[in-house]
C-alpha cells in the first residue's frame, strides 16, 4: 500500500507485505537506475515481521508510476535472464551429449 | 555511495562546449538525426576516463580492505561528465551473457556477466529459500521399539531428499491430503530375534500410491458405513494411474537410497506412514531444493611491474593455487605472468608480506561477472532449478505491479 501525501504524489513509501531483501534489492536497484527518479531506498522495519518499506522520490512523475515501470524493467530483465540461459545450456549440452539420465524426466 | 567523484579536465569541458554549439547546427534537422551526429563526434566523452571505469567495475582488494566494493547505481552518478548512467534495456540485452562451465545431474557452475550484485544475490536467495519442494511433513508412528525417539526419527524422515518433480504438485492447505498434494511413505521393518544388527536406509521407505492405509480413529463401529474405512488421506484414485507416474516409481535416486535413518538391534522394530507434503525452504530447511547455491565475483590478478628471475620464483611458490606461471623470455631470464586468475582464492599471500608487493602485484575483483555454482539435492535438475527461481523473481515483481493498478 501507498503512504503519501495527497496534494504531492511525487514522492511516497510503498509498504510490500510478504516480502525481504530479496525483492527489495532488487527493485531498489531499479529504481535508482530510472532517471526521473531522485530518490530511493528501502528498509526493513522489524526483522521478525515480514515487511518491507520502499521509498521513492522523483523529479516530477507520480512515484507509483515510477516504481511500475521499475517492476515492468525488472521483469524484462528477468525474461531475457531466463532465455540467454536456457539458450546457453541447451548449447553446452549439444557440445558435451551426456547419458539420458533413467531415473527422472528431462526437464530442460 | 559517491555519486559525483570525478572532475571535468579541461579538455573535457571544452569538448561539450563544443558539442553543445554543433548540437545547435545539427538539431536543425530532425531531433533524432541531431543526437546521432553528435554522439558520432570524435570528441563527445562516451566513456569515462579509464581511472574512473576502473572504480566503477573493479573492486580493489588491498591488504587491509577492499575499495571500491559499492556499485553505482545511481542514474545521475556521471551527469556532471555527461555521461548516462541510467539503464538502458538495450545495452544490458547487448551486454548480458551466460556461459555454462559444467552441468550435471547433481551440480552445475556458470558464469553470469552484465548483471548487478542486487539481482544475482536474489536468485541467490530464492534458489535456497522460495523454490518449492516435497518433503515429508505429517508422521503417523505406529510402534517404534528403536532406539531413535520418535520426534527424532519423524525429523529425520523430513530430511530426506525425495526425488519427485514438485511442479506436479499442488500446495495442501487444511489438511485435506489428496493424490494431487501429497505423497504417502511406508516404512515397516523388524529386526529379528537371533539376527545381525540392522541399519534402515532410505530405500526402506515404500511409496503407497492408493495413500494412506492407517483407519482414522474416529470409526463409529456401529454404524453401517461404506466398505471402504475412512483414512488418514482421501484418495481418489491411484497415483501411479497418473502418467508422470506410472513409468517412475516415486522414491529416492541414487545414492539418497543409501541415507540412513536409523539402526535396529535384534527385536526392535518400526512401523510408520509418512506424509509429504509442498513447501518452500523459508518454512523450513527441508524443503531447500539445494544442497547450497553461492556465487562469487571473478579474480583479476595483475603484475603492475614486470617480475623477473628471483623475485619471480618467490611470487610462484607463494601462490597456494597456482595462479602464476614462469615463463623464459631468452637470455635465461625468466619472466612471471598470470595463467590462471580464476582459480585465485584472495588469500593475499602474494601481497602479505611487505608494501613493496602491493606495488608490484593488484588482487581486484570484477564487479559484474558472477560464478555461480548451484548444488541440487535430486528433486529438480540444476539447470531447471535457476529457470524456476526466475520465474519467481518474475512473479512477484507481477504481483507488486498488480497490487499497484
Amino acid at each position: 500500500m501507498e503512504h503519501g501525501s495527497f496534494s504531492d504524489n511525487t514522492k511516497s513509501t510503498f509498504s510490500l507485505a510478504d516480502e525481504d531483501h530479496t525483492l527489495a534489492n532488487a527493485i531498489r536497484f531499479t529504481l535508482n537506475q530510472d532517471p526521473r527518479v531522485s530518490f530511493s531506498g528501502y528498509s526493513i522495519p522489524h526483522p521478525s515481521e515480514n515487511r518491507v518499506n520502499i521509498r521513492v522520490q522523483t523529479t516530477g512523475a507520480p512515484a507509483g508510476e515510477v516504481l511500475k515501470d521499475a517492476c515492468q524493467d525488472l521483469m524484462m530483465m528477468c525474461q531475457h535472464v531466463r532465455s540467454t540461459f536456457d539458450k546457453a545450456v541447451s548449447d553446452y549440452k549439444k557440445r558435451n551429449p551426456e547419458d539420458m539420465d533413467t531415473n527422472g524426466t528431462e526437464n530442460v | 555511495m559517491a555519486k559525483r567523484d570525478e572532475r571535468m579536465s579541461e579538455e573535457e569541458e571544452e569538448s561539450e562546449a563544443e558539442s553543445m554549439s554543433e548540437s545547435e547546427s545539427g538539431g536543425r534537422g530532425e531531433s533524432r538525426g541531431g543526437l546521432d551526429y553528435i554522439m558520432s563526434l570524435p570528441d563527445v566523452p562516451m566513456k569515462l576516463p579509464p581511472h574512473v571505469e576502473l572504480q566503477r567495475t573493479r573492486v580493489f582488494c588491498n591488504t587491509d580492505a577492499p575499495n571500491h566494493t559499492d556499485t553505482i547505481q545511481y542514474s545521475g552518478a556521471f551527469a556532471s561528465v555527461g555521461i548516462d548512467n541510467s539503464f538502458r534495456l538495450d545495452h544490458f540485452r547487448k551486454d548480458f551473457r551466460v556461459e555454462v562451465i559444467r552441468c550435471s545431474d547433481d551440480d552445475m557452475e556458470f558464469d553470469m556477466i552484465g548483471i548487478d550484485p542486487a539481482i544475482a544475490n536474489a536468485f541467490r536467495r530464492i534458489l535456497i529459500a522460495e523454490v518449492p519442494t516435497m518433503a515429508i511433513e505429517k508422521v503417523l508412528i505406529a510402534n517404534n521399539t528403536s532406539v531413535v525417539q520418535d520426534e527424532v526419527l519423524a525429523h529425520r524422515l523430513g530430511l530426506i531428499p525425495i526425488s519427485v518433480d514438485p511442479r506436479l504438485f499442488e500446495y495442501a492447505e487444511n489438511n485435506a491430503l489428496n493424490e494431487r498434494n501429497s505423497i504417502v511413505f511406508k516404512l515397516h521393518v523388524r529386526c529379528e530375534r537371533g539376527g545381525p544388527r540392522l541399519t534402515v536406509k532410505a530405500n526402506a521407505l515404500t511409496w503407497l500410491p492408493n495413500g494412506s492405509e492407517f483407519p482414522l480413529q474416529s470409526e463409529d463401529p456401529n454404524s453401517n458405513s461404506t466398505s471402504k474405512p475412512k483414512t488418514y488421506t482421501s484418495f481418489s484414485c491411484s497415483q501411479d494411474s497418473l502418467p508422470e507416474f506410472s513409468s517412475n516409481p516415486i522414491g529416492f535416486k541414487g545414492r539418497l537410497n543409501d541415507i540412513i535413518i536409523s539402526k535396529l538391534a535384534p527385536g526392535q522394530e518400526i512401523e510408520l506412514e509418512a506424509h509429504a507434503v509442498k513447501g518452500i525452504g523459508k518454512t523450513h530447511a527441508k524443503w531447500s531444493p539445494v544442497a547450497t547455491a553461492w556465487y562469487r565475483m571473478l579474480p583479476e590478478v595483475v603484475l603492475l611491474e614486470e617480475i623477473e628471475d628471483e623475485l619471480a620464483e618467490n611470487l610462484k611458490s607463494k601462490c597456494p593455487v597456482g595462479v602464476f606461471d614462469i615463463e623464459d623470455i631468452g637470455n635465461g631470464k625468466k619472466r612471471l605472468n598470470v595463467a590462471r586468475p580464476r582459480a585465485c582464492t584472495l588469500c593475499r599471500e602474494c601481497i602479505r608480506e611487505g608494501e613493496e608487493w602491493e606495488k608490484r602485484v593488484s588482487l581486484r575483483r570484477v564487479k559484474d561477472h558472477f560464478i555461480f555454482t548451484i548444488e541440487s539435492t535430486g528433486a529438480l535438475p540444476p539447470e531447471v532449478l535457476f529457470t524456476e527461481a526466475v520465474k519467481i523473481l518474475e512473479s512477484k515483481c507481477e504481483r507488486v505491479i498488480s497490487e499497484l493498478s
